[in-house]
């Protein structure tokens, strides 16, 4: 699943982890097998989406992200998967 | 119904057959308010069936309409597409294109979306329409919408989806007679809706549903209400770094500590009303086989077991708070690492949390789990855990065996601190199993976890009621079969063979023989031929050792006289009676975890496996037990 946000010039992307909390992005690219991006897409978790980091879990992982109206829980590795700009 | 298919599930009333139901069916994704609305509609007229060759549980029931009109409705599983990756989408989208033995086409869809997430929602939309059935698309928690601040002109959005729309809120009971009025005229002249051409091609890619939903949003002048500001404030307690994993911990707490105080009233009730109704029939019948059928037999087997409904009824109580609060996902979040830890993901909890209650429903709930191998090991483990038809035997050999001394105080006392280990021993050996699976045949790359956390909501009274007639129901009807059967079967057994029209001793009848011949494997337990044959029937399910001890020591008359804790008090020793209960712990015995296991890994390979390693760690565990403590 090769889905990427197209903008004008090229933008500087970083994995979701780097999120800080409370800080928004948009969600670049999804660098993940074919059925978990498309299960991540249904949730929510399109290119040219808004992505906030809300709570995470106490050890901070997972880290729920709120993303297009509803809260997801991610552990942290795919959180390194999906990058966004800001 | 249109054919007798073997696995006939769904023939609900003979006048079906004659009168033939229209079948609509009801779809969602999940968290859409699905069941509460199937509910609102079918009131008590419904049951839980599985679709034959699946594992995939849905609600069917009627929808009464007015005069005898009627419509059957069949809930299908909570997706968010049709992409046919898992089970639930792929029964789903059978049953909507008529594929499903034993169901018809259903002649029309009721579409149900959560009106405060249209934009994503409205994904399955797409792929619902297309269908090409007459649907009827009802934006839900149309009141949280209202108070967050969004809006939709349901108009504007009926004439974009070609399909007509409502608004409800189903969890108050608002909206739904629009949605009666649909069933009732009955889609008939309802149109079937088209899609854009140009989206029937790209229907799998989400992004281009996307798309398309972005588009219809605006034209119907959606917006989107302010993100639920108090969940996010309650994330904030509920998943704080020390505050989280204490609360959790209470809960925990809260929810065993209760089941045991909060139920007793409620059984000592029940317990009263079944000796006196017995003693009452015992009156009233004339002496003879007859009666002791009924008052030994029976009333003695099957009503020791109902003694434990309000037990089960409050476990399940909880459980369904914990569940339709939102609190559950929460815990799952912060169960995850522990999980992890033994090769599992916070999306196993979910199950294993359940099969406190149950393990079939716990199994069938490991759906959720994509990965294949978790999902198997969360199937394989979750019998470990102490479901509740334990807990009708631990009650009662606590409470015959270990005196009620105060252990902290008054903070936990000895029987609690025992039932406490029990529930211990069992957990200790679903992470010692899962850990030995998953390092072995079991192993797989690192799995990964993903979960939407539903907002938290008041879990209304209606829905919590429905739960606990649900399983109030399930419980009964095993109580009125499976037990029974075994109580009159054990009764028979038991009388013969007869000398001069009098029944043997019960030492000399059939079950008697039975009971010595197998007496020699579990000597070496502390257990004696009475408890053979416990064990034996109880095979069935767990909780069927009471009703036979209760038959057993009834038809001795000394259960009767002095009741069943006395008289095991009398036959088993201190050191044999710890063994049982943690045989029980281990011992797989429960005859629809077994059938649900070998549906859902696929062949009674792993559910004979499964059955053998649990049954050698139960014999283990009593023997350790039983040559420590004497």
């Amino acid at each position: 699943m090769q889905v990427s946000f197209k903008k004008a010039e090229t933008v500087q992307t970083a994995p979701l982890a780097e999120l800080a909390p409370g800080e928004c992005g948009i969600i670049a690219s999804l660098d993940l097998p074919e059925e978990l991006a498309q299960r991540l897409m249904e949730l929510g978790f399109l290119p040219g989406h808004a992505v906030e980091r809300s709570a995470s879990a106490p050890g901070g992982d997972p880290v729920i992200f709120c993303v297009d109206g509803s809260q997801v829980a991610l552990r942290g590795d795919l959180c390194r998967r999906i990058r966004f700009t800001r | 119904m249109s054919d007798c298919h073997p696995g006939g599930t769904v023939a609900l009333a003979p006048e079906t057959a004659s009168a033939r139901s229209h079948l609509v069916a009801l779809i969602g994704p999940p968290n859409s308010g699905k069941s509460t609305l199937f509910n609102q509609l079918t009131g008590l007229r419904q049951k839980v069936a599985n679709f034959p060759g699946v594992t995939v549980e849905h609600h069917i029931g009627k929808a009464k309409l007015g005069g005898r009109r009627e419509v059957l409705l069949v809930d299908l599983p909570g997706v968010y597409s049709f992409n046919a990756r898992t089970e639930d989408e792929r029964v789903a989208l059978d049953v909507l294109q008529g594929g499903q033995p034993g169901l018809d086409k259903p002649e029309a869809v009721l579409l149900i979306l959560d009106s405060t997430n249209l934009g994503r929602h409205l994904v399955l939309a797409a792929q619902v329409l297309a269908l090409e059935l007459p649907t009827l698309v009802i934006l839900n928690m149309a009141d949280d919408l209202e108070a967050r601040g969004g809006k939709v002109d349901i108009g504007a959005l009926s004439r974009e989806l070609g399909a007509p729309v409502v608004l409800a809120s189903a969890s108050r009971g608002v909206g739904i007679e629009p949605v009666r009025e649909f069933l009732a005229q009955h889609s008939r002249t309802a149109e079937i809706p088209r899609l854009p051409p140009v989206l029937q091609p790209a229907l799998t890619s989400v992004p281009a549903c996307r798309k398309w939903s972005a588009e219809v949003t605006q034209k119907a002048g959606y917006r989107s209400p302010a993100p639920p500001e108090w969940s996010r404030k309650l994330d904030r307690v509920f998943l704080h770094p020390w505050l989280g994993p204490v609360i959790f911990g209470l809960v925990v707490i809260l929810v065993f500590q209760s089941i045991f105080t909060w139920a007793q009233p409620a059984m000592d009730w029940i317990e009263q009303a079944i000796v006196d109704s017995g003693a009452w029939m015992g009156a009233q019948l004339p002496e003879g086989l007859f009666r002791s059928l009924l008052t030994d037999g029976i009333w003695s087997g099957v009503g020791s077991v109902v003694v434990f409904l309000p037990q089960i009824l409050m476990l399940f109580l909880f459980l369904g708070v914990l569940e339709d609060s939102g609190y559950l996902a929460r815990a799952a979040v912060i169960a995850d690492r522990t999980m992890a830890r033994v090769g599992l993901q916070g999306k196993s909890f979910i199950p294993l949390l359940s099969a406190y209650a149950c393990a079939v429903p716990a199994i069938m709930a490991a759906r959720t789990i994509e990965n294949k191998r978790d999902r198997l090991a969360t199937v394989l483990i979750a019998p470990f855990m102490t479901c509740s038809a334990r807990l009708p035997v631990y009650t009662l050999l606590i409470a015959a065996f270990i005196p009620d001394r105060p252990l902290l105080g008054s903070f936990l006392g000895t029987r609690a601190a025992a039932m406490l280990s029990l529930y211990g021993v069992g957990f200790l050996a679903a992470v010692i199993t899962a850990k030995l699976l998953k390092s072995t045949v079991l192993r797989s790359g690192p799995s990964t976890f993903l979960l939407e956390m539903p907002p938290y909501r008041w879990p209304t009274a209606r829905s919590l009621a429905f739960r606990l007639l649900d399983r109030a129901k399930v419980f009964l009807k095993r109580a009125g079969t499976v037990i029974l059967a075994v109580s009159v079967l054990l009764w028979v057994l038991a009388s013969v063979p007869m000398t001069g029209g009098r029944p043997p001793a019960i030492a000399d009848s059939v079950i008697g023989q039975i009971g010595h011949a197998i007496e020699p494997v579990i000597q070496p337990l502390g257990f004696n031929w009475k408890i053979g044959i416990g064990l034996i029937t109880s095979l069935a399910a767990r909780e069927v050792i009471v009703g036979t001890l209760g038959t057993i020591y009834g038809m001795e008359g000394t259960a009767q006289s002095e009741g069943l804790q006395k008289a095991l008090q009398q036959d088993l020793s201190f050191a044999g009676a710890m063994a049982l209960l943690v045989f029980f712990a281990f011992a797989m015995q429960c005859m629809s975890t077994v059938a649900i296991v070998r549906r859902e890994a696929g062949g009674w390979r792993w559910a004979a496996a499964q059955f053998a390693y649990m049954t050698a760690w139960a014999y283990a565990g009593a023997w350790i037990t039983y040559t420590v403590l004497s």
